[in-house]
């Protein structure tokens, strides 16, 4: 009867508290890309809390959040750029500030979101608090002739490198006055594909599909130019036909070593990041897409371009080969992990739903469904440079 | 490839478009195929992405055996692979002719 009486008491307390306090450090999202939905999760409950719609084409969308993990900003395929609070699960703003976009980033002290865009090719920053246009940056390389922009990435200093696909350029595009920014360019390679940042901020590297090679800008030394590594790593082999590009956001850096997907190979590259000489290869099971850390590095995490992209390949960085096979689901596009990494999200395109793993143990944990689910985003990438 | 031979190869592939068009299941897997595959360069609405748009009104004036056998034997020197390892000529030109006027969803 006391029991009871408490628990009476402790419901009289909560229902006059007013709304739960809460946290944004366990959440996330899925974009849901065929109709413009997104369903935010909660990854200590690993259970949906919410979906919301009316985001527009998310295919091939991406999201960043505020520092404090609140807000969520998700660049969409037709140019959307979509503000959401986490808390409130609803959309708080929402422009079209292109044609066609692949994706976004935000600064290092969080005011400013910058979009990369394919048609017009450049990038566009906007004010986080209001989403107003505050400058742009055409991605014109040579008079006349434009630019799809890939691989933007926030650095320090509200700085973005990014490269420039056709104009085989690295730039990077200085915000500190957000209204007046000022850009360097650096070539850098043929088609440069899509770009990362290393964990540290030092490095941007752009992956070239032109050639066999990456490009690599040392964001702390710029004057030196960018140059060239893996070069030739084919060695004049035969490539093999990619039915997908690479994605090399997210970090790929663990315990020293860049593991990065090659082109038109059935293999991911081991690099050095000390000497950024090539150390290894590793044999995968096809054309790696996704080629991720687990946060502590202890795993790499692979999956693959079309036809193979119902298999998952993991690497033990200590033993330096893969150690453990899975076929976790349909059209498996992307990934994302718990923030310290115990577990794993997959998306399964063609299964409609997200698929949940264990790292350690490859136990399945759970599911929840999804319409054609791709990217997933936990609000753990707010504090990371380079997510 | 001589000229000679490219002729016979696009004699072939327009043949293959008169062709029986895929049954309906064999249909679906192929718009599927385009739409999510294709798709992940070209935009899944076929806005284009870093492939080309491939909406009627940007194919309108290329013609359909070309559009085919880029499909079929992909683009040198472009990031557009050959797709013949999951399809055949016929099936090639049957997507063309559907991207041309109304792709299903």
């Amino acid at each position: 009867m006391r029991l009871l009486l408490s628990l009476f008491l402790v419901f009289l307390l909560a229902a006059c508290a007013g709304p739960q306090l809460r946290g944004t450090g366990d959440l996330g999202l899925i974009i849901e890309r065929s109709s413009g939905h997104v369903t935010l999760v909660d990854t200590s409950a690993r259970q949906p809390y919410a979906r919301i719609a009316g985001l527009g084409d998310l295919s091939h969308a991406s999201a960043v959040y505020s520092r404090d993990g609140r807000y969520a900003f998700i660049f969409g395929r037709d140019g959307g750029l979509t503000k959401i609070d986490m808390l409130e699960a609803k959309i708080v703003k929402r422009v079209i500030q292109s044609g066609n976009a692949i994706g976004g980033s935000i600064s290092q002290d969080g005011r400013i979101v910058v979009a990369q865009n394919y048609s017009p090719g450049g990038i566009k920053a906007f004010d986080a608090e209001t989403l107003e246009l505050l400058s742009e940056v055409s991605a014109e390389y040579a008079p006349g002739q434009f630019s799809k922009v890939v691989g933007l990435a926030d650095t320090a200093g509200n700085k973005f490198a990014y490269a420039l696909f056709e104009g085989g350029e690295i730039r990077v595009t200085d915000f500190s006055d957000p209204r007046q920014p000022v850009t360097r360019r650096f070539p850098a390679g043929n088609q440069p594909y899509d770009g990362l940042v290393t964990p540290d901020g030092r490095y941007f590297l752009a992956g070239l599909f032109g050639e066999d090679g990456v490009a690599m800008l040392d964001l702390w030394q710029p004057e030196k130019g960018a140059r060239k590594i893996l070069e030739k790593y084919g060695r004049g082999e035969e490539k093999l036909p990619v039915f997908k590009m690479p994605h090399l956001r997210g970090w790929s850096v663990a315990q020293g070593k860049a593991y990065l997907p090659a082109i038109g190979r059935h293999e991911v590259l081991v690099v050095d990041v000390a000497t950024w000489k090539e150390v290894g290869r590793i044999p995968v099971r096809g054309q790696p897409v996704f080629v991720m850390a687990r946060p502590d590095g202890r795993q790499i995490w692979v999956n693959f371009a079309f036809p193979d992209n119902g298999k998952i390949d993991v690497i033990d960085t200590l033993a330096g080969k893969v150690v453990h096979n899975m076929e976790p689901g349909k059209g498996i596009l992307h990934m994302e992990f718990a923030p310290r990494g115990e577990n794993v999200w997959l998306s399964a395109r063609d299964d409609n739903k997200v698929v949940i793993y264990n790292t350690e143990s490859f136990a399945k944990l759970g599911e929840i469904p999804a319409d054609s689910p791709s990217g997933i985003f936990f609000t753990s990438r707010a504090v990371r440079i380079g997510f | 490839m001589s000229p000679n031979k490219l002729g016979l190869v696009l004699l072939a592939l327009s043949c293959a478009s008169w062709g029986a068009e895929p049954d309906a299941a064999r249909q679906k897997e192929l718009v599927h195929l385009v739409r999510q595959d294709c798709g992940s360069c070209h935009g899944m609405t076929f806005k284009g992405g870093l492939g080309p748009p491939l909406l009627p009104e940007t194919l309108r004036d290329k013609p359909a055996e070309g559009l085919t056998a880029t499909i079929y034997y992909g683009r040198p020197g472009t990031p557009m692979p050959p797709w013949k390892q999951f399809m055949s000529e016929a099936e090639a030109a049957w997507i063309v002719n559907k991207l041309m006027t109304a792709f299903p969803e």
